[in-house]
């Protein structure tokens, strides 16, 4: 339990320092930057380290790659959402993450985890 | 345009939107250690880029960008819906510094956690830095080449 207490807090905060910075530097598309900062991997790599590992760590950050690849899918999703089909910002990032499910997952179906 | 920092845009973010990006971060950090756990460390990877905050972000950027218009009495709307599109954009620029993140993790973690720390924040920087820069550099170039192949055209069409 304490452990992902300690989860909570640690990517809260990290999380919040990202957005704040996003809130306050411009251009907008530069501000969006900071959407895909690796605000949660820093927090559960550094846990990783602590509780698993060096290896744990290397192995988690490997699929990691799959997920990044798999966001810049969604955000160009959420992108064509927002533009073409004149959606509003809430249901074409939740629609979206159909988008990030699949890519994520078909990439590591196609191409494995870390050996 | 050059990148700049603008605090006055901190007063048009309320209280309790912080709050809700701290709750929305704390619990993808905790659904991405309870997913390695439960379903090993593959899928725990995946949700290391878990865009859980990204929801949170557009929709407060698009709820901004159309009060700031209805402030000035038009219709904010769809102006709400560009702002909300750019940052997307800018996140799918970021996504390859994430690439680059867990990349360079995944490669010097063996031999230091801090160091390995230290270099993937650099290179997430560098990569998502250039990438938007280098889209930047790439829509001015096509810009003025599409205006110019249509003044040219335009000439051609004019002189006899």
């Amino acid at each position: 339990m304490t452990e992902y207490v300690l989860r909570f807090i640690a990517g809260g905060v990290i999380v919040s320092a990202f957005a704040i910075l996003g809130d306050i530097l411009r251009p907008k598309s530069f501000a969006g930057l900071l959407g895909a900062a690796p605000s949660v991997a820093l927090a559960t790599l550094a846990i990783a380290i602590v509780q698993h590992g060096t290896t744990y760590a290397a192995a988690e950050s490997w699929t990691m790659i799959y997920g990044a690849i798999a966001l810049a899918c969604y955000s160009v999703v959420v992108c064509h959402l927002l533009i073409r089909l004149c959606l509003t910002a809430l249901p074409a990032t939740i629609l979206a993450f159909a988008a990030w499910l699949a890519v994520a997952f078909a990439l590591l179906a196609s191409f494995g985890g870390a050996a | 345009m050059l990148v700049k920092m603008s605090l006055p845009a901190l007063k048009q973010t309320r209280w309790y939107e912080y709050g809700i990006r701290f709750v929305l971060g704390g619990l993808a950090t905790v659904l991405a250690g309870a997913m390695g756990a439960h379903f090993g460390v593959s899928v725990g990877g995946l949700f290391l880029a878990l865009p859980a905050i990204f929801c949170a972000s557009a929709t407060l950027i698009e709820s901004h960008e159309r009060r700031a218009k209805e402030k000035a009495g038009l219709d904010g709307r769809r102006r709400g819906q560009e702002a909300a599109a750019l940052d997307a954009a800018g996140a799918a620029l970021g996504s390859i510094g994430l690439v680059a993140f867990a990349a360079v993790f995944h490669v010097t973690v063996s031999e230091s956690g801090a160091a390995a720390f230290a270099a993937a924040i650099f290179a997430w920087a560098v990569v998502s830095v250039f990438a938007w820069w280098s889209r930047r550099k790439f829509r001015t170039v096509s810009h003025h080449l599409s205006s110019g192949s249509w003044s040219r055209s335009a000439h051609r069409r004019s002189v006899p």
